[in-house]
């Protein structure tokens, strides 16, 4: 564990390569998290399905690319408009329910919800590792940094559907009334807006953000049915650390987050990697609580 | 009949039915053996849940934590565990049963007072968690010690530990763990029974309805947290250092950890059956454990999803349970006196945080 902690002080091109790998697949991190802010500032629900969204999006564009043999990058569209859907749905079929609920019950209903689609998968796709290939190259930098082209081009996409959402939500009709629902749902509705009609689309707008990171991260990594739960505890480790409504927190957090895994993961091993994160988490709420803790006292 | 005897009967029934039931249904015995498991959860996480208002989706930890405790205890007594494990079950264990009963008794005393340990360490960390951050704290506990056993290599990291077989014929064994978890199973429920009658129950209700008017009153808050979680921890360290010896081999996801498996239907159960009431987190152990036998038989491949929808459906459509949903139809059998048109009642939690 220390030897390989000394190698990144004897040989410091390791580190870039580490920040590399590590921003890039943050850029990714940030959008999930980013759909699981929206949803729990919106709508006060806590969707633990955040990561089972990221995986169906990357089962999409695994299944354009085995069976319909299209390049996975075709996929970010489609795989966008049938999470939306089934984000939809999905909010008709449960989530309007538990909207206004104490938050252990979102919590445990969107777990169930993750549940099913994780075995949906399983039954569908088989539980074997798969990834999609982009096709794409390797590019080679200051001798020993390799940075894969779809790493790079990843983190461009995630760079512009960021923009899109934000461009979307500051100008669009729906994107304002979604703010507005926020900040006071009651009195949103005086104003006539269709509040239910908004969660619906905040719900399945988060949908289809994680499966566009789906996407992604079927293409520079690797899917599997079983592996949303770490894509949701890490959305919930960096709304939690950078708080809700802050969206440059939340960019800053998930970039940071991607850096210190990779980190983690070179330090200690990748047989560490989950529970680096699993860890953070914990350690995340802990620090919350401090804080909260001297704020208690300064009320007093 | 009074109450009294009629309590009696419905006690001695279940008692008669539960011992006989492993002769006479010889050939379910290890779906048997594991209701009581099913039932032990349930009441232990209600006791935090229900009574006290803390929806841990963590307990699973505590029985994990047990198992490996006892294992490593059982083993110890006679080989050095890092070898053992190391060797993959190249090493072979020869236990007499005399060796056998001393290590799992002195196994499951020692999980149970570790996991009671692990318990009171933690809730240092978790107790200064509220509502929904509570949940997500304990489940990031169930989750990393997961993933930390799974990589520690004294313990067998991710192929785990097998360990030794029961001495005797294989019927006496599934026997002999039908009635141990029966006895856990029975000395749980009236334990807690007990406990909820006294004062500490009330306390622990108190801090449900609203602990900030609780700890006005001067109950120390903390202190109650923190042995109620204690307390689940202890029963459901005997109860998997006991999984441990059942199962025979222990694996960090699939067997000890299992948040999926066990650790969430611990929550479902409670709920399904009706939280923060003596019997409910019975009767949903029982629904649940029928229900899940049933879609492994007839549902096969498909037992899961229909599990998951399970869980949705009584989460988000039937949170007050089956006792709550009787108290509602029926109070009278329960004491209380309604009066006309009663004020519309929220179903779920006492303290819920909007």
């Amino acid at each position: 564990m220390l030897s390989n902690l000394q190698l990144l002080i004897d040989v410091p091109v390791l580190n870039v390569q580490l920040l590399l790998d590590g921003l890039m697949i943050g850029a990714i991190f940030a959008l999930a998290a980013y759909g699981l802010a929206l949803v729990w500032g919106v709508m006060n629900v806590k969707n633990l399905a955040q990561g089972e969204f990221v995986i169906m999006g990357g089962y999409i564009a695994f299944f354009m690319y085995r069976d319909l043999g299209l390049n996975p990058l075709w996929a970010l569209p489609v795989a966008g408009l049938v999470m939306f859907g089934f984000g939809w749905l999905l909010y008709e079929l449960v989530i309007r329910w538990v909207i206004g609920r104490d938050l252990f019950t979102s919590l445990l209903a969107t777990f169930g919800m993750a549940i099913v689609i994780q075995q949906l998968l399983n039954l569908i796709f088989g539980p074997d590792v798969q990834t999609a290939e982009s096709g794409l190259g390797t590019q080679l930098f200051l001798g020993s940094v390799t940075v894969q082209e779809i790493r790079a081009l990843s983190l461009v996409i995630a760079g512009v559907l960021a923009l899109m959402v934000v461009v979307f939500m500051k100008n669009s009709r729906m994107g304002q009334a979604i703010r507005a629902t926020a900040q006071d749902p009651r009195a949103a509705r005086v104003m006539g807006i269709d509040t239910d009609k908004v969660y619906a689309f905040t719900f399945a707008l988060n949908a289809a953000i994680c499966g566009a990171a789906g996407v992604l991260i079927s293409m520079i990594w690797v899917i599997q049915p079983f592996y949303g739960i770490p894509h949701s505890i890490r959305s919930f480790v960096i709304v939690v650390a950078a708080g809700l409504g802050n969206l440059p927190g939340v960019i800053v957090t998930a970039l940071g987050l991607g850096v210190l895994e990779q980190y983690g993961g070179f330090g200690f091993g990748a047989e560490y990697q989950q529970a680096v994160v699993v860890g953070l988490l914990l350690v995340v709420l802990v620090i919350r609580q401090i804080m909260q803790a001297r704020h208690r006292q300064v009320v007093q | 009949m009074s109450p009294r005897r009629r309590a009696l009967g419905i006690y001695g029934v279940i008692a008669a039915v539960s011992l006989a039931a492993p002769f006479a249904f010889d050939a379910y015995i290890s779906q048997l053996t594991v209701l009581w498991v099913m039932v032990l959860f349930a009441i232990t996480w209600d006791a935090m849940g229900g009574q006290m208002g803390y929806n841990s989706l963590g307990n699973i930890f505590f029985f994990g934590a047990g198992m490996y405790i006892s294992a490593v205890v059982q083993i110890g007594l006679h080989y050095d565990v890092a070898e053992y494990t190391a060797a993959y079950g190249a090493i072979k264990v020869d236990f007499t049963p005399a060796q056998y009963f001393t290590g799992i008794t002195l196994g499951t005393v020692v999980a149970a007072f570790g996991a009671v340990a692990l318990a009171v360490v933690l809730s240092g960390v978790v107790f200064g968690l509220r509502g929904p951050y509570f949940a997500i704290g304990t489940l990031g506990i169930a989750l990393a010690a997961g993933e930390l056993v799974g990589a520690w290599d004294y313990v067998g990291a991710g192929s785990g530990i097998s360990l030794p077989v029961f001495p005797g014929p294989p019927e006496d064994g599934e026997r002999f763990f039908y009635f141990a978890f029966f006895v856990a199973a029975v000395l749980t429920f009236f334990f807690f029974r007990w406990l909820y009658g006294t004062r500490f129950g009330l306390a622990i209700n108190a801090i449900r309805d609203d602990e900030e008017k609780a700890e006005a009153m001067g109950i120390r808050t903390r202190r109650y947290k923190t042995i109620t979680w204690s307390l689940s921890a202890f029963f459901l360290g005997i109860c998997g250092a006991l999984f441990g010896n059942y199962n025979i081999f222990i694996e960090p996801l699939e067997v000890a950890f299992a948040t999926v498996v066990f650790g969430i239907p611990m929550v479902v159960m409670s709920l399904l059956g009706g939280k923060g009431t003596l019997w409910g987190p019975v009767i949903g152990a029982v629904l649940y454990h029928v229900i899940k036998e049933a879609t492994w038989t007839y549902l096969l491949g498909w037992q899961w999803v229909a599990l998951g929808l399970l869980i949705v459906i009584t989460v988000v459509f039937f949170q007050q349970g089956i006792m709550g949903w009787v108290q509602d139809k029926w109070p009278a059998l329960f004491g209380i006196e309604v009066e006309e048109a009663p004020a519309e009642e929220t179903p779920g939690t006492g303290r819920e945080t909007p």
